[in-house]
Order: structure tokens, then sequence, then C-alpha cells
């Protein structure tokens, strides 16, 4: 065995580690705080939370995205602001300017940049890498698609496939169901499990978790702090939710066998 | 006159030549430079550094005792490297809106060129070639200066493509795999100051964004990829240096009117052109 070294990538390390993490803006330095998380390799994770929780806050913190203030984040067993290989990051919509010259193709080469290196172009290898990704993702035949192209969920599996291409170990998606109908939350979650058959650990910020196709392994209920973590059945009581959404109390129903709750977006603000 | 003479004589006079092929260089250079301030909705800022050059040009104009000549390139790079730093300072962190310190930025240095070019008697004249161009002043090391200038820039899009390109699109991801954003985007800025400097002779202040905007804007219209955009844009550039300078050579009009007018009708076509063609693929 290898001599320890405290920030080399070390599968058998936690996914996902914070440490009593607090994180903000200027102005609201503290968006988020006393964030103590761990998350397995290869778990799927849903954050849930109000508008205005920090689910945008937190991922920007693990992707590195925003220097937080207090605290320490690790990607297996990695310092948060040298694992950029290691953490995929799916924005939100409007994040991005849909109508940017750039083909499918051209996007997901994106994820490649730090492999290939400084002042160098995509080698046959790197090219060869994107194509398997798309392939692998059934995104092949749309490689040559400008993005604004694209459905809303061949969008999202685009960004999916770059993280991909990139290695990334931890995927981020920022509510990546948003505004896409029940077609493409279906095309989402069938790579999502695909992702998860690979062993990369999942963590998606969500309003609504309806769908039955990908079990999450757990729940993170946030309001600028962890009001609950843990399996499903155990946080998503009416209870927590109420703690977290306040008024606009989400929807609980009780499936046959399975938990799920939807949230109106436009009643919390 | 045949064609060909109609086209060679012009190109038998040396300073004649050298005027085509700065115009050639600089249609070519900003074509592809301004293919990353189209995408980035730069405009504005290609706008306002063209003249925030003034002030420089104004000096080192000054300095040759009202010569226009080759030391104006010093100036202005001077003035238009400030002018880019002071933007990309006063905007680092979003507490004044990009486009008001641009604008501040600009008509302060523009002022101040104008103060400083009416201290010359022969202001109006002086003026003139600063804003229109004076394209058949270039003297030999001043198309040397301009194809050094356009040699350095297009090395740096070469070798730093796909991060000028990634900090372009998606700022998240530019962040996320740690690259150095604020130095690429003041890269870029200094990019753009250093091709409107090149192009300052050949087109003049007033009409420097077209260079940069026209080409690149026309090719967004016709391909999908940005480096496709910029091959094109740059062909685009090109072309209409040559066209600009012949129609400037026979109409007896400023070579800077003669490109911006050349590029607007091959834009012109273009959109035309998209438009019918997405007419009439939809009406299938």
């Amino acid at each position: 065995m290898s001599i320890f070294k405290r920030n080399s990538f070390d599968i058998s390390q936690p996914a996902l580690l914070a440490e009593q993490l607090s994180a903000g803006y200027p102005g609201n330095r503290f968006a988020l705080s006393d964030i103590n998380l761990s998350i397995g390799g290869g778990e799927r994770v849903a954050v849930i939370g109000p508008n205005g929780a920090g689910k945008s806050t937190l991922f920007k913190a693990i992707v590195g995205t925003l220097q937080f203030t207090h605290g320490h984040i690790s990607i297996h067993g990695v310092d948060c602001y040298s694992s950029h290989i290691y953490v995929g990051y799916v924005p939100q919509q409007s994040e991005i300017d849909w109508k940017f010259p750039a083909s499918v193709f051209d996007v997901v080469m994106m994820g490649r940049s730090r492999h290939i290196g400084w002042f160098r172009w995509p080698s046959k290898r790197d090219r060869a890498i994107v194509n398997g990704t798309l392939d692998h993702l059934s995104l092949g035949d749309l490689a040559n698609r400008q993005i604004s192209e694209l459905s809303g969920g061949q969008r999202r599996r685009v960004f999916i496939a770059r993280a991909l291409a990139q290695d990334a170990r931890v995927l981020l998606l920022d509510e990546p169901f948003a505004g896409v109908d029940q077609t493409a939350e279906k095309e989402i979650i069938d790579t999502l499990v695909t992702l998860t058959n690979q062993g990369i650990t999942i963590l998606l910020s969500t309003h609504h978790m309806h769908n039955d196709a990908l079990q999450f392994d757990k729940v993170l209920i946030l309001r600028r702090t962890i009001l609950a973590y843990g399996a499903p059945n155990e946080v998503l009581t009416a209870q927590n939710l109420r703690a977290a959404y306040g008024t606009s109390t989400p929807v609980l129903h009780h499936g046959a066998d399975q938990l799920t709750f939807g949230v109106d977006q436009h009643r919390d603000s | 006159m045949d064609i060909i003479s109609l086209l060679s004589e012009p190109l038998s006079y040396a300073f004649i030549q050298r005027g085509m092929q700065a115009l050639i260089l600089v249609g070519g250079i900003s074509a592809v430079v301004g293919c990353f301030v189209v995408v980035r909705g730069m405009s504005f800022f290609g706008d306002a550094l063209s003249h925030a050059i003034l002030p420089g040009v104004a000096l080192s104009y000054t300095a040759s005792g009202g010569y226009v000549a080759s030391n104006l390139f010093l100036g202005g790079l001077g003035a238009g490297i400030v002018s880019a730093l002071v933007i990309a300072w006063l905007t680092r962190n979003e507490e004044l809106k990009e486009d008001s310190a641009i604008a501040i930025v600009f008509v302060t240095m523009f002022a101040l060129g104008i103060a400083i070019v009416s201290t010359q008697a022969s202001y109006s004249a002086d003026l003139t070639h600063i804003l229109f161009g004076s394209i058949l002043g270039i003297s030999e090391s001043d198309l040397l200066m301009v194809a050094a200038m356009g040699a350095a820039v297009l090395l740096v899009i070469l070798l730093l493509y796909k991060e000028l390109l990634i900090v372009s699109f998606d700022l998240t991801l530019a962040h996320s795999l740690r690259l150095p954003v604020e130095r690429l985007r003041i890269l870029l800025l200094l990019l753009i100051a250093v091709t409107i400097v090149a192009s300052l002779q050949a087109v003049g202040i007033a009409l420097m964004l077209a260079l940069l905007i026209t080409p690149a804007a026309t090719a967004r219209l016709l391909v999908k990829r940005l480096h496709h955009m910029i091959v094109i844009a740059s062909l685009i550039g090109v072309f209409s240096g040559v066209v600009g300078f012949y129609a400037s050579y026979y109409l007896d009009i400023p070579s800077g009117a003669c490109i911006v007018l050349t590029l607007s009708a091959i834009f012109g076509v273009a959109i035309l052109g998209q438009s019918t063609w997405a007419r009439l693929r939809d009406g299938e």
C-alpha cells in the first residue's frame, strides 16, 4: 500500500465530505452555515429546500466557484480546491447562453480541457473519448447539433456527458428537472442511472421528487443549514418539510411503496 | 481598361501596395478577435476602447510635432492597455455595472484626447486623420508593426483557444476547472486593445467597431461553431479589405468608409439570404 498522502485521490474516502462549512456571497456571507455532511461513493442524494435555502450556494462551494467563509470540503480525500477534475457540474438552464456558437461535441470537449493541458489542442484520443461518451449516453447522433437545437432533456444530458468526459467522480445537478416535460425527465433519470452504475456519486437539487425510476439513497433538506439528512422515508416527514418550507408546505403523497412530494415553485419566494 | 489592369494598376506604387497589405491584415485580425467580442456581447466595450485610445494617439502625435506616423502605435497601445485595465479593475466585483464603467472611461479618455489634439494648430485636419484613418500614409515600419501585432494576437488565440472558449461560454465550468478566469478576461481585453491599435491607421477610430463586429456577426449567421465562425469571419474581413481598397482607390473615398460599407453589404446579403432560406425551409 502506498504511503497515505493527505491530498491524493482515494476511492475509499467519502465521495464528498463537508466539515463545518459556511459559505455565502458579499452581503450574505452566511447563506449557508455549519454544514456537516458525508456522502459515500456511488450514492444518489437529493437536495431539497425552498428557494434561497442555499442549494446553489452549496453546489458552488463544492464545485469551487465560491470561496467559502469557513470550513472544509474534500472529494474522495482531495481538498475541494484541487479536486477540479473530479467534480462535474450541470448548471441551471438560465446560466447558459444557448445561442452560443458551440456544437454538442464542442461542449463535451470542454470537459477535457484540463486533461489536454495548457497551450494544446485536443488529441485524437480526446476526440475518441468525447465521441465514446456521446455514444455511451445515446447522444452520438446529436454531436454536430448546435446546442440551441436541443430539447430540454438533451441539454441536461449534454452537460452530464461533459462531466463524464471530464472523468468526474461526483456530479452536481442544479435543478435538472426544472421546466422539462415527463419524457425529458425520464431521459435524464435513465442517464443518471447509467452514471450511478459506474459508481459516480450524484447530488441533485430539485423541487419535486415524484420519479420512481431514480431511487435516491438519501435526501438532504436544506434551509441555510442541514435540517435533516438521511434515507428518504426517514427524512421526508410532514414535520421536516414544514420546517423547511414554512407556510408553503409541499404536498406529501404516500404512494404504494414510496413517499413523494411536490412543491409549487411559484408559491414560495 | 481590362479587369487585370484595373486590379493591378493601383499596385504599381509601393505606398499603395502597403496600404492594401495593411487593410488585408487588419481586416483578418480584427475579424478573429471580433468573434470573441460578438459571442461575449462586448460590442460596447470594443467601441469604447477604440475611442479611448485617442489621448495616447494624440500625445504621440503632438510629441512628434503634428506628424501622423509610426509612434502613434506606441501612444495608442499605451492608452488602450491603460483603459482596458482600468475597465477591468472597475468591473472586477460587479459593484459598478460594466456598461457604466466602460462609458465613463470611454468619454473621459476621448475628451482628454480631443483636449490634447486641440492644442495643435492643424487641429481639424489631424483629427480627421485619426478619426477616419489615412491608409496611404502607412510606412514600411508601420506595416511591419501591424503584422507583428497581428501575429502576436493570433498566436495567443491559437494557444489559448480552448480556455478562451470556456471562459466565454461557461464561467462556472471555468471556475470549477480552476482556470485563471480574471486573467483570461484581462488578456482578452488586451487582445482587443492591441487589435484596435493595429487597425488604427487603416480605418481610424470612428469606424473601428465595424471591423470587429460586422464580420463576426455575419459569420455567426452562417455557421454554428466558434472556430468555424472565426475562419469565416476572417475570410470576410480579408475580402472586405481587398474590395474596400479598390473602391477607395477608384471612387476616391476614405479606405475606412469603403471597408465598412463592404462589410455592411456582405452582412445585409447574409441576413437576407439566411431569413429567405429559413422561410423556404419552413415553408416546405
